[in-house]
């Protein structure tokens, strides 16, 4: 083989994954966004109108994206989605720096040992980890009986089944893909940068706001990113620490899919959501591109 | 004149090593002090002490009349061009350059104008909008160097100014930063580990080993009078001879089996080394007074050729000898003489 075939051959793999793990489902999905649920199986509408085997047109429907602009419960769950990932990502983002930080200014030898545990969490399942947080929360939960037995409160605080609970669940998930993005742009940071902005005059608080901070700005589009993404699409953490006035687009997704046995719709739903979250892939690919031009 | 920057009694421990061990130094106004020694010698510590970089465990720190000892960084009259330059690489170079005197509270018209002026300073006054990684090593070296005296300091600290750079462009820049200190009157003090780059650009030179300051002088009398042998090591090759003081005074050298005059008060018996440095021997054919010997081995250096040569009871000269006249073959006899006062009487 030419190296030219080689390398061809090489890129085939990545490319023939992406194909059958991203493009082929996402085409699917798309297919039956635009057909009308039915009683059958599978239970839709066919995409291409036979007669005979033979292939006379297509029979596609609008219907389930106009239905999602025109019920107010879609934009509802979209909106509440988005802002409950963000809120969440934005705490993520408060306490994961820091912790990054601290972990690449560590002593080398300690750096390793403060990432295990970083993503320790990561080792127990996350339903058992979740269901924990759901005896440490409720009414009658560990926080709930020590601030009793305190006599700090006289009524059990509500915190399970709340926005506050779902946001807690999020952030306590994805923290760890805040802090390694973050980490890994801190720790190639150059020390003698900020011994060069203080040996200029700058106060160590001026120096991280001018020296830090933007040069460690792709890690934090990276962790936000990674915390965002999928926080929007969040269905287990809603489902089990939020309540019904937790209004979230995974849990409608398992709800027209499953429960209504709507494939359609919920095809519909997802590709919306794939556009909204889209934009900001797109952000942070233009953002990256612009970094990987200034090293 | 008071001096500029003392460092007084300073030592500095890093666990149990000892970086910087008792120095004491003065840099005086507009002069330039170079810090010379092999890695390790605590030459950098000891620049980054007075960059207030590194607190001292003990001993103090004067800038002008002030103490400054606790002072951190930002606090300091002096500033410092990295080894690594330690550009700011989301920075332009203007806004490198403006950084500093931002940091003084200059805004405005004056910003601009000081940071034109530094990099009109160091002939970069026409690459302030490039970011760092679009300028050479040179480049970068001055755009470093523009940052630190656009906050007109009254020391520059400078780590290893040239160590990045290749050797045709390091001799041009030793001139060029010559002839900047000269214009803006500030002192320097250059850590550097090459002797030849220190003797260039410095006044007086501090040679360090162990943390410790071997000597402190200018170069010349580094050279020509060294404190002792690992001095004389330092700077060139050196042939070192140990020797035995007589009541007469003279030196006897008993491997070569000479004696030589030498001006220094010795107790008879006393044990001696007698330093010699290559080029200040001549090389003669065999003939007339002098050292006789056999040449062992040679090396052409283009300018010169150093020949080893071996005496009689076994001791090897090491001699450098211009190539003007004919040269001395392998296996020759030659006559080895040198003028009296090129022999350095060092403590052993």
């Amino acid at each position: 083989m030419t190296s030219a075939v080689r390398r061809r051959f090489v890129l085939a793999i990545p490319w023939l994954w992406v194909t059958l793990v991203l493009f082929a489902p996402l085409l699917l999905v798309l297919k039956i966004s635009f057909a009308t649920a039915q009683i059958s199986v599978p239970p839709y509408s066919e995409f291409f109108a036979r007669t005979d085997g033979v292939i006379v047109g297509i029979q596609a429907t609008l219907a389930n994206y106009a239905l999602m602009f025109s019920d107010a419960l879609y934009v509802k769950a979209y909106l509440g989605s988005v802002k409950i990932a963000a809120i969440s990502t934005v705490i993520a983002l408060l306490l994961g720096y820091p912790m990054a930080y601290a972990i690449a200014r560590a002593r080398p030898e300690r750096r390793g040992l403060l990432l295990v545990l970083v993503m320790l969490p990561f080792w127990t399942s996350f339903l058992v980890r979740i269901y924990a947080w759901q005896t440490l929360l409720r009414p009658t939960g560990l926080i709930n009986s020590a601030l009793e037995t305190l006599g700090l409160i006289d009524a059990p605080l509500r915190m399970l089944n709340t926005p506050g609970a779902v946001c807690l669940g999020i952030v306590y998930a994805y923290l760890p893909f805040m802090v390694l993005p973050l980490y890994a742009r801190l720790e190639k940071l150059d020390p003698a940068l900020l011994e060069a902005a203080a040996d200029l005059g700058a106060k160590p608080w001026r120096a991280f706001l001018s020296v830090t901070l933007p040069l460690s700005l792709p890690g934090v589009l990276a962790g936000c990113l990674l915390v965002f993404i999928p926080a929007v699409g969040e269905y287990v953490i809603p489902e089990l620490m939020g309540g019904p006035d937790t209004l979230m687009i995974g849990k409608i997704l398992w709800t027209e899919f499953f429960n209504n046995r709507d494939w359609p719709l919920a095809s519909a739903v997802t590709v919306i959501l794939l556009i909204v979250l889209v934009a900001p892939i797109m952000l942070f690919q233009a953002v990256q591109a612009r970094a990987s031009r200034s090293p | 004149m008071a001096p500029v920057l003392r460092i007084d009694a300073v030592t500095k421990r890093f666990g149990a090593v000892v970086a910087v061990d008792d120095v004491s130094i003065d840099i005086g106004a507009n002069e330039c002090v170079a810090l010379l020694g092999a890695s390790g010698c605590g030459k950098t510590t000891l620049l980054r002490i007075m960059a207030g970089l590194e607190q001292p465990d003990s001993g103090r720190v004067f800038i002008g009349d002030d103490d400054v000892t606790a002072a951190p960084p930002y606090a300091r009259p002096v500033n410092m061009m990295f080894q690594s330059y330690a550009l700011f690489p989301h920075m332009t170079v203007h806004e490198n350059v403006a950084f500093g005197l931002k940091q003084d509270g200059i805004k405005g018209a004056e910003l601009t104008v000081r940071a034109d002026e530094a990099l009109k300073a160091v002939e970069l006054g026409d690459l302030g909008a490039r970011k760092p990684h679009q300028l050479s090593g040179g480049q970068r070296q001055r755009v470093a160097l523009a940052r630190c005296i656009a906050k007109r300091p009254r020391v520059l600290l400078l780590d290893e100014p040239m160590a990045a750079l290749d050797k045709h462009l390091r001799e041009r820049t030793q001139l060029e930063l010559l002839a900047l200190r000269k214009r803006l009157g500030i002192s320097f003090v250059v850590v550097t580990h090459d002797q030849g780059e220190a003797m260039a650009m410095a006044d007086r030179v501090a040679v360090m080993e162990n943390g410790r300051i071997l000597q402190l002088a200018p170069p010349r009398d580094l050279y020509e009078r060294p404190a002792n042998i690992q001095v004389a090591r330092f700077f060139g090759d050196i042939n070192v001879w140990n020797g035995v003081a007589r009541s007469d005074g003279a030196v006897e050298i008993a491997h070569l089996g000479i004696t030589v005059a030498v001006d220094g008060k010795h107790v008879p018996g006393e044990s001696v080394a007698v330093a010699l440095r290559p080029e200040r021997i001549a090389v003669a054919p065999v003939g007339g007074p002098g050292l006789r010997g056999r040449i062992e081995d040679l090396v052409y250096l283009g300018s010169g050729t150093t020949y080893f040569v071996r005496t009689p009871l076994g001791g090897v000269v090491r001699v450098l000898a211009p190539n003007t006249g004919t040269p001395f073959a392998h296996g020759e006899s030659v006559t080895l003489t040198w003028p009296a006062a090129a022999l350095m009487v060092l403590a052993p």
